[in-house]
């Protein structure tokens, strides 16, 4: 009896907080299988970071659901549609893939739901009505930065290797984009796939045009490739990458051939390393311990990042949007929505946000740091 | 593009073929016997390279999780057969090959871990963990349907494939792997630096044929599993198990697959998904062999990595294009020239 009557207390405790205190309610989408899953799971790790250091908004408690996509883009529309219609979430956060992260846009777009986007979106029309937002920096700001840097290097002739996909393409856009206003000249644009065995081939082609530096348009450990095939060509120059390169399984895997390569990265990347001054330094040693606490693993990547600061620009938006509206109604997607694209001189571990209506971008050159890999360590080079 | 240029992309070209000749052999040794063809095959060369990634790591590979499943998968399925045929009797023996024998392999790997052992010592570990996997696969999944058309087998093993790229990610996550190089040797062949990873590759794919060939014109197993490739329902009459003869077949087929992964590991980074393509390259080379010839099969594969050298210097971003391309002609050489026999016709 006395069973029954605290279940019942239960229950009717749990009916009455649902309705007494509407919570504020997060999808998350990530890739935690799949292809995109490598980056996908720190993507996920970085979200639980994110809600051990922040879990409430002026008293309102964060529910937050984390659905896995495959790494496929049908399924992530699916579970933004089902987060949007069943869950009811006022939020949508999301995911590891490029295209993935595209088709759940549309689906924010099409419910009036605001979203952030952890994952680069680019060659989206600017709408009208805009729902969502993009954190990570933009590929040809990645760029930008590398190729300035190699030209305050003095390199003059480029030879480019990248993937046979999208991110080979944004890297390559990106430096002849530079090439077109500076010094520096991209003399070949090689590709292959991340599958592939061997790029011999390719870093021929690219040995044969005398280049004073190799650009890599790869990321993560497949990133390594070209670096040991133009070791073992004997290759002395320079070699710049971006910060998709930057995983332990690339530095693993690349070993002596990768040791110098300067990349662009975001400044959380060596937190430690910065000086007292720079915007990221606090947060991102917070961030950090904020992570180890709540994985138990230390973190070694920018991607779990992305996810902080994408929980940085909604809880600051959304501890405004709270004084006009109710999570859970129409009026606070709104307001949430105005809030975040109202975000001024934000700091992430990052970048500092600036959001405005028109645009998905909002960090600029502050957000990035050229790092290089010296004895298996990134450090800054200012 | 100059005769230095031809040099090394040739033998960047051969060096990957014999890669792929590895697997192609196993393919067609598979096919012919089981008439299976086992689009698998490239996973378990990845498998492979993986586990002896986790081994040199010091960690249990993911590899022994698989054959545990699939261990108790098979003997539940062969045992319940055997219950229904009213075989009881061959119940310890299907015990003792399907499960035991599986586990006292996982258990050696065990073991042996614990003491650090050295390379060679680990890569036979891989192989050994590797060799029940194609087996147990072939028991769960093939036998029930061993009898089907050639187009049936050829789906379910490409379902098979999917199933067992899904079970990589779960056994083996998701970051790739490169492991140390059996030899930092180089040797200078006419001007052209040719590394000793190259040689060693060349040498296990020629091993390996020649062994095959041994293997099949000297042995009566040898000659058995050439019987039930011939015919099956002979072969049966003639008293050799067309199963058993189907296990022998994975096993050895297993066995060049996981050389092939162990022989690129240290070359690239090995995903858990990285199987298919190489699998696929490798059945283009089968297919130029006509999926009946060794030899045919070897030189097909050599053909296809040197073809594919030499397409990632001209045009890298076609590369896959420019190789897969390549069977549409061969397909229409082989249909017109070939004699259809009887025995292909689906009685």
């Amino acid at each position: 009896m006395r069973k029954i009557l605290s279940l019942t207390a239960l229950i009717g405790g749990l009916v009455v907080a649902s309705t007494a205190q509407a919570d504020i309610t997060i999808g998350f989408v990530t890739s935690l299988s799949g292809p995109g899953a490598s980056i996908g799971i720190p993507y996920g790790r970085g979200i639980q970071a994110a809600v051990e250091y922040k879990s409430e908004i002026n008293g309102e408690k964060i529910k937050l659901i984390q659905l896995d996509d495959g790494s496929d883009p049908s399924a992530a529309t699916r579970n933004a549609r089902k987060l949007v219609e069943e869950e009811k979430v006022d939020l949508l956060i999301g995911t590891a893939t490029a295209p993935s992260t595209i088709a759940m846009m549309a689906v924010a777009n099409e419910l009036k739901v605001p979203m952030i986007a952890v994952s680069p979106v680019t060659g989206l029309p600017n709408p009208a009505d805009q729902w969502g937002i993009c954190v990570p920096q933009p590929a040809s700001l990645l760029v930008k930065v590398v190729a300035d840097r190699m030209k305050r290097d003095a390199m003059k002739n480029i030879g480019y290797i990248g993937f046979s996909d999208a991110w080979g393409d944004l890297v390559y856009n990106g430096a002849k984009a530079v090439e077109a206003e500076d010094g520096i000249k991209v003399l070949t644009n090689e590709r292959y796939a991340r599958v592939d065995t061997s790029v011999t081939g390719q870093i021929l082609k690219v040995l044969a045009v005398r280049p004073d530096a190799v650009l890599i348009g790869g990321s993560g450990t497949q990133g390594a490739l070209p670096l040991l095939a133009l070791g073992e060509r004997g290759f002395k120059g320079k070699t710049y990458g971006t910060v998709a390169l930057v995983n332990p399984d690339f530095v693993r895997v690349g070993g002596k051939a990768a040791e110098g390569i300067q990349v662009s990265a975001g400044p959380v990347i060596v937190a430690e390393q910065l000086p007292d001054s720079h915007f990221a330094k606090k947060l991102a040693l917070d961030f950090r311990a904020a992570f180890l606490k709540a994985n138990n693993v230390p973190t070694t990547d920018g991607f779990s990042a992305y996810s902080f600061d994408a929980w940085m620009i909604f809880t600051t938006a959304a501890a405004r949007a709270l004084k006009t509206a109710k999570p859970g109604t129409v009026e606070f997607r709104k307001a949430l929505r105005d809030e975040i694209l109202n975000t001024k001189e934000l700091s992430g571990v990052h970048a500092v946000y600036n959001f405005k209506a028109g645009a998905y971008h909002g960090v600029d050159e502050r957000a990035l740091v050229i790092v290089r890999l010296v004895n298996g360590a990134w450090t800054y080079q200012p | 593009m100059t005769a230095d240029i031809a040099a090394i992309l040739a033998i960047d070209g051969i060096a990957t073929g014999a890669v792929y000749a590895l697997v192609a052999i196993g393919t067609v040794l598979i096919f012919t016997v089981t008439r299976v063809i086992f689009i698998p095959f490239g996973d378990i060369a990845a498998f492979t390279a993986l586990t002896l990634a986790a081994l040199d790591a010091k960690q249990l590979p993911g590899t022994v999780g698989l054959v545990v499943v699939l261990a108790c998968m098979a003997c539940t399925m062969e045992v319940v057969s055997l219950a229904r045929a009213g075989e009881l009797r061959a119940v310890p023996k299907a015990v003792l090959g399907y499960l035991v024998l599986p586990l006292i392999v996982v258990g050696i790997v065990w073991l042996t871990m614990r003491f650090n052992p050295p390379m060679p010592v680990r890569i036979v570990l891989a192989l050994l963990l590797i060799m029940p996997i194609s087996p147990l696969l072939d028991r769960i999944v093939f036998r029930p349907i061993a009898d089907a058309s050639v187009l049936l087998l050829l789906t379910v093993s490409v379902a098979l494939h999917f199933a067992l790229v899904g079970l990589g990610l779960l056994f083996f996550g998701p970051e790739g792997v490169r492991t140390e190089p059996l030899t930092s040797m180089a040797i200078d062949i006419a001007g052209v630096h040719v590394s000793g990873q190259t040689v060693l590759i060349l040498a296990a794919a020629l091993v390996f044929s020649g062994l095959l060939f041994l293997f099949f014109d000297f042995t009566l197993i040898g000659k058995a599993l050439r019987a039930t490739a011939l015919n099956r329902t002979g072969a049966r009459l003639m008293g050799i198990r067309p199963a058993r003869a189907g296990t022998i077949a994975y096993l050895l087929g297993s066995l060049m697959a996981g050389v092939s992964g162990i022989l690129i590991a240290p070359v690239n980074t090995i995903f858990y998904d990285s199987g298919f393509l190489l699998g696929l390259k490798a059945f283009v080379g089968a297919i130029v062999g006509g999926m009946a010839s060794y030899p045919g099969a070897a030189l097909g594969a050599f053909g296809v990595g040197i073809i594919e050298s030499f397409a990632s210097f001209q045009s890298s971003t076609l590369k896959d294009v420019i190789v897969f391309s390549l069977l549409i002609p061969v397909l229409l050489w082989r249909s017109l020239a070939s004699q259809h026999s009887e025995e292909e016709v689906e009685e």
